[in-house]
């Protein structure tokens, strides 16, 4: 029964594993991204199942309530959530640029062409004078 | 009045720098304002680190909130440093970037790479001012999706792929300390960083804890680029814009550094993190691997960027291994190669910059006869070389030497012997840099070359100039470095 009272942190355990696992293990750079939200979001709950208190209410002060749950780790996730947008943002608009200069979103096939003999398309920048 | 609000303005000024950045729109105008900016943090820094030697530690309460309730900036000799590190090489890489940036960047969005730079600046900054930890996991995040931003500028289409795989690494790592700090609030219910290390000094011996200091650990050193766990490097610094390779390899691995110390020593202190966790034993090997593989493959890189991003994770191997001592001369020696390290790595990078600017490439085969058509250039590359081998009167020989002693004063003579091994690779691969640009005759059709703008070779020269100034006179840096050792060990406050 020891699992069943510690559900919330074996599903955050479990959830991270799984992401993790598809950033490793993808070659696919939108596969790559999902699974590192998967990750991230793990984590969040992880820190959101830290402030729930047994018994515990909003913390809305109340003559009624006694308990209240802390507001503290769910203030934290909302920062990490923007930080967490913002990331896969960023990481979405570089797989786009990847996939309109190199043609995929396949990690292998961008090595293949990067290590091809073929020039590829560099502008041959700073070249000329100054 | 002002002067007590100096440690918040070194953070909140690039943050609210950057935004108008973007708004002046003009690329001069930009520039000229995040110069500006940049040398008045340089100001700021100085004072502070003057203020905190004199006396003693800075607590700044963020909107008057106390602490550990609010958030605080605590300044103890270690992070001034590394602060005035940090600002030193932004003030010299600003009014560098330029030229360089005009050379390397599309002309629209000049405007964009400085307000991206300001918050680069920002993010490091932040890290290193702040005493709060959840603060330091915000601050990596601003500083590191600036960062991959600012490699995705650069030239090749590689910068992209470069910036992504650095992307997935550097969450991964934060979201390690993310974990990490996670765990620590579990079991201390806070999260000031002065306010933890005496609670987890108190907290029985819990495994949340321990884990915690494994999840920070690694996180920081996917950060700190600590072999293995440098994949992403050599990319990013081979294909970003020469000035982003340069602010990077000055200023991201020191500030990663310097996460390491203060979560190791000042949070979990040294009792745990040596005796009851195995740091050292893990630290050491994986630092002296990374200074003879590092220094190693760096000999066999024809790309010139490449080469020295290879030669910068031999060089974190020596910071990493000061600080697997964990002994004041150790400490010493990692801290002062923080600043010394900046310096030469800085000032290599600029001058890579400059030749990249009048020849457009970054080979080795380019360098050919660089040596008499810009001699100026070369003799930054060569001097800044000499400092990474680690020869006399340079500035990487001090930091070597505060090695060499901790390594001996720990009876282990193999660690100094494998410390001057890495110097004689290092050696190597300046010595073929310097075979090519003044022994090798020029390709017939080389364009007949000239020595970089002034603007660009002024910078370079500083950065070159104070590794050899802080290798001659070592009062100010070591005595700084000496003092923040102590800070750190619990010897002095």
């Amino acid at each position: 029964m020891d699992i069943l009272t510690h559900i919330n942190y074996w599903a955050a355990i479990a959830l991270a594993a799984i992401g993790l696992y598809a950033v490793v293990a993808r070659h696919n750079l939108i596969k790559k991204l999902i699974g590192l939200s998967l990750f991230q979001t793990a984590v969040f709950l992880l820190f959101i199942t830290v402030g729930k208190v047994t018994g515990g209410t909003a913390p809305i002060l109340d003559a009624a309530y006694e308990v209240y749950s802390n507001p503290l780790p769910h203030v934290l996730i909302l920062t990490a959530i923007v930080v967490s947008v913002s990331t896969l943002a960023v990481g979405l608009a570089l797989a786009i640029s990847i996939k309109h200069k190199y043609g995929t979103v396949e990690e292998d096939e961008i090595n293949a062409a990067d290590n091809s003999p073929e020039p590829d398309t560099e502008p041959n920048i700073g070249s000329g004078e100054a | 009045m002002s002067a007590s609000h100096l440690p918040v303005l070194q953070v909140a000024l690039p943050l609210i720098a950057a935004p108008i950045c973007v708004l002046l729109r003009h690329p001069t105008l930009s520039w000229a304002f995040a110069t500006l900016v940049s040398w008045a943090l340089f100001a700021i820094s100085i004072l502070l680190l003057i203020r905190v030697m004199s006396e003693g530690v800075i607590s700044y309460h963020l909107g008057g909130w106390a602490p550990p309730f609010g958030i605080e900036y605590r300044l103890d000799a270690v992070n001034s440093f590394v602060l005035l590190v940090i600002t030193g090489i932004a003030a010299v890489v600003t009014p560098y970037a330029r030229q360089s940036v005009a050379k390397e960047i599309a002309a629209p969005s000049h405007n964009l790479f400085y307000a991206l730079y300001l918050l680069a600046l920002t993010g490091l900054l932040g890290i290193t001012a702040t005493g709060d930890a959840f603060n330091i996991y915000v601050f990596m995040e601003i500083s590191s999706l600036a960062s991959y931003v600012l490699i995705a500028l650069g030239p090749s289409r590689r910068a992209q792929a470069a910036a992504f795989q650095y992307l997935i690494m550097g969450t991964i790592g934060a979201t390690f300390l993310l974990i990490g700090i996670g765990l620590l609030y579990m079991m201390t219910g806070t999260l000031n960083l002065a306010d933890l290390s005496v609670r987890i000094a108190e907290a029985p011996d819990m495994r949340p804890i321990y884990a915690a200091f494994a999840f920070v650990t690694i996180g920081v050193l996917i950060k700190l680029a600590l072999f293995p766990l440098h994949i992403w490097l050599p990319n990013a610094y081979t294909y970003a814009p020469t000035a982003v390779s340069a602010f990077l390899a000055a200023s991201a691995t020191k500030v990663g550094a310097y996460v390491l110390l203060r979560f190791v020593f000042t949070l979990f202190g040294q009792e745990f993190s040596f005796e009851r966790m195995p740091l050292m034993e893990i630290l050491m090997p994986l630092s002296l691997v990374a200074i003879l593989v590092g220094s190693g493959i760096a000999i066999f890189q024809n790309n010139l960027k490449r080469l020295f991003a290879y030669s910068s994770i031999g060089q974190i191997g020596y910071l990493a291994l000061g600080i697997s001592f964990a002994s004041t001369s150790g400490l010493t020696g990692a801290i002062v190669h923080i600043f010394n390290h900046a310096m030469m790595k800085g000032g290599i990078f600029l001058a890579l910059g400059c030749i990249m600017f009048r020849s457009g490439s970054m080979e080795i085969s380019a360098l050919n006869g660089m040596g008499r058509r810009m001699p100026f250039t070369m003799a930054a590359i060569v001097i800044g070389g000499l400092g990474l081998v680690g020869v006399p009167a340079t500035s990487g020989f001090v930091s070597k030497w505060y090695l060499i002693q901790a390594a001996l004063e720990a009876d282990l003579w193999p660690v100094a012997l494998l410390v001057l091994l890495g110097s004689l690779l290092a050696l190597v691969y300046v010595g073929r840099v310097i075979e090519a640009a003044y022994f090798r005759s020029p390709a017939p059709e080389a364009p007949a070359g000239r020595e970089a703008p002034w603007q660009m070779l002024l910078p370079t020269w500083v950065l070159i100039a104070a590794s050899i100034y802080f290798g001659l006179h070592t009062e100010i840096t070591v005595g700084v470095a000496e003092r923040a050792a102590q800070t750190l060990l619990g010897i002095a406050p």
